[in-house]
């Protein structure tokens, strides 16, 4: 493997991991705070629907991403006012979830746009497309030397290899996903906030009784949630691909959730497990079958490590994942 | 009280007159969906051909999960529904449970394997298209790589790849042909984001013509081909027309007509095995309006003579799943 393959190979990791790390950072403010959130992949697949569906149809992506949004905090309330305000339990409302986003979306999109559950192609105003630094080769210098992007990048040296192809080139919403990383971490352990959103996900009613509502902070925290998988479904519709598709989502959530406990429900973990999980993925997309010391790697292998590690994790052989420790249980007053 | 029972009654006699009238045929399409535009949306398109021309009326599904293929085919059967046309191979275990069971009830299994006297088995010749595609696909590309994109691991659609493997391979034989499927379940055909992530990487290792038999994955592989300036083939149906002036060709697998010539004959139809292949019209690549520009004259030609070889018997395109092995490619 030379140096460009291993470039290419780290360049489509980070496509891959950005909606996993988004999800896996909802994930992490909601079970910060006590709640249990299996319903990431159903607000993604949402905001993926409504991201793509405004986009097509006004032309402007930056509304797109906008309704993307606020359909999965939509979805948010109603895990919220589930779970929190009438103490369901957060499992079964999260699976709910899953369901209605994946029959919802099919069905809105089947009476707008009459394409069999999915919206129209996206034209380029339509999309997050790429941005390309200062300095970095791009498909300008490829149209204006009328020779393929490859071989330009090919051409080039190391260092402009690295930076053209890894760091340049990917739409905003990477770069954003990357900065949301310190500031999760910022927000939850050096503000006031992530003091209390932690510990009403350890212990609630200490925080209750020094007088702050133990339910507004988990609706923030559900909040916050909601908007983070509202960017991963829209950097799914309209960033990675142009138009949504149903199920489009194809496990993700469930895969930034292994994630989230593979990092024990720590921000810069989470970015590590990400990564981890989408070179896996990258990996298994690039190459069929691995060799390696006389014996083939088939791909099925690369699929399922992402969940072989998790369960390692969970069964502790590398140290011990422990979870907020008044995570899905409803908080109860007085009894 | 008595109002209300002789309305119901009369209710329950307009449902029963309906059900003994219904001896329309019906449609199951496969966990695709019906809109694919591919597979799935071919026969979509056949049937709605019938219905244009004779009025006719069909039932329909659309599959959701691997446990409703059983309970949807009984269903059907029950209401008298004849013939009844399944979509896609994974249908050929479940006609095999169902199908002894109504004897009077003729089933057709489109890309299946099903051997019973009460059903038609059709299948096609995937390779044989799909070499000509090949041959298209080697005849435009500059830098001698193409690459192929499957959609679930099976033997069908490794067929396809084997196909088109050596049809590239007889216009350049150093050509290199990579090849990738997107996974071994059922969601492979429905996830366009791995989709171009695949395209992507074939096109860094120097691909410039991509060739999709992925169903909705396919989509992201055509978006994606077209994004980054090569050119890309589609499957099934002509798909020529979701990126003018991009996509080569379209490798068609005539599952209309299949389609169509079972409404037809209804309940008539004949049982046993029919396999349409490149003589029969059955596949072939499409040329329209849409990709005339990328196709010259000398790429129609080399597709002629490759087809009359092929039809001839002069040329003997592998078939993957004869014999589990490919000549021109290893997976």
């Amino acid at each position: 493997m030379d140096f460009l393959t291993l470039i290419q190979v780290l360049d489509s990791t980070m496509r891959m991991a950005t909606p996993l790390l988004l999800a896996c950072l909802a994930g992490l403010f909601s079970e910060r705070a006590g709640i249990f959130d299996i319903g990431l992949e159903g607000k993604m697949l949402m905001a993926a629907f409504f991201s793509a569906a405004v986009a097509a149809a006004t032309g402007n992506v930056w509304l797109g991403l906008l309704s993307g949004v606020a359909s999965s905090l939509v979805l948010s309330g109603l895990h919220g006012l589930a779970s929190i305000t009438f103490r369901g339990n957060q499992l079964i409302s999260g699976v709910a979830l899953n369901f209605l986003a994946s029959g919802l979306t099919v069905l809105i999109a089947e009476s707008w746009f009459r394409q069999g559950g999915r919206t129209p192609s996206l034209l380029t105003d339509g999309r997050f497309n790429g941005i390309e630094l200062p300095f970095a080769i791009g498909p300008a210098d490829a149209a204006a030397a009328d020779r393929p992007l490859n071989e330009l990048i090919k051409e080039a040296g190391p260092i402009q290899q690295l930076y053209s192809e890894l760091i340049s080139g990917h739409s905003i919403l990477v770069y954003v996903a990357l900065l949301f990383v310190p500031l999760t971490w910022w927000v939850l352990f050096r503000t006031r906030f992530g003091l209390r959103l932690r510990a009403v996900g350890e212990n609630p009613a200490a925080v209750d009784t020094a007088g702050v509502s133990v339910q507004g902070l988990r609706f923030a925290a559900v909040g916050i949630c909601g908007l983070l998988c509202g960017i991963a479904g829209a950097y799914l519709a309209t960033g990675l691909q142009a138009g949504f598709v149903r199920e489009m989502t194809s496990g993700r959530g469930y895969i930034a959730l292994a994630a989230l406990i593979f990092a024990k429900w720590r921000p810069w973990h989470a970015l590590g497990a990400c990564l981890l999980f989408g070179l896996l993925q990258a990996i298994a997309l690039r190459f069929q079958s691995i060799q390696f010391g006389g014996f083939t790697i088939p791909v099925q292998v690369m699929d399922a490590l992402p969940y072989i590690l998790t369960v390692v994790i969970l069964a502790g052989f590398v140290g011990k994942a422990i979870p907020p420790r008044a995570g899905g249980q409803p908080y109860v007053k007085e009894r | 009280m008595t109002l209300m029972k002789s309305l119901m009654g009369a209710a329950a006699a307009v449902a029963l007159s309906a059900g003994a009238a219904l001896a329309d045929p019906a449609l199951i399409f496969d966990l695709g969906g019906k809109f694919d535009k591919s597979f799935n949306e071919a026969a979509y398109n056949g049937a709605q051909r019938w219905v244009e021309e004779t009025g006719g009326e069909y039932l329909e599904i659309e599959l959701k999960s691997d446990a409703q293929r059983e309970q949807a085919l009984r269903r059907f059967a029950e209401r008298g529904a004849n013939p009844i046309i399944t979509m896609g191979f994974a249908m050929t275990s479940t006609i095999e449970n169902v199908a002894p069971d109504y004897p009077d009830t003729k089933f057709v299994n489109i890309d299946g394997w099903a051997d019973l006297p009460n059903v038609q088995t059709i299948s096609f010749a995937e390779h044989e298209g799909s070499y000509l595609a090949g041959v298209m696909a080697a005849e435009a590309s500059k830098s001698g790589t193409v690459s192929f994109i499957g959609g679930m691991d099976i033997p069908l659609i490794r067929k396809f790849a084997c196909g088109y493997a050596q049809g590239v391979k007889s216009v350049n034989p150093d050509a290199t042909v990579v090849s990738n499927m997107t996974g071994t379940t059922p969601d492979a055909w429905n996830d366009p984001v791995k989709g171009s992530e695949l395209a992507k990487a074939q096109i860094s290792q120097g691909s410039d013509v991509v060739f999709a038999a992925a169903g909705g994955t396919g989509v992201g592989v055509l978006q994606t081909a077209a994004d980054e300036g090569v050119l890309s083939i589609g499957v099934d149906s002509n798909q020529n027309h979701l990126h003018p002036g991009k996509v080569l060709t379209s490798m068609m697998k005539r599952v209309d007509v299949a389609v169509y010539n079972a409404l037809k004959d209804g309940a008539d139809l004949e049982t046993g095995f029919q396999n349409l292949d490149l003589a029969a019209d059955g596949v072939g690549v499409a040329i329209d309006e849409h990709n005339e520009a990328l196709v010259t004259d000398e790429m129609k030609a080399s597709v002629e003579a490759a087809r009359a070889a092929i039809v001839a018997g002069d040329v003997v395109v592998h078939d993957y799943t004869s014999d589990d092995s490919c000549p021109a490619l290893s997976f």
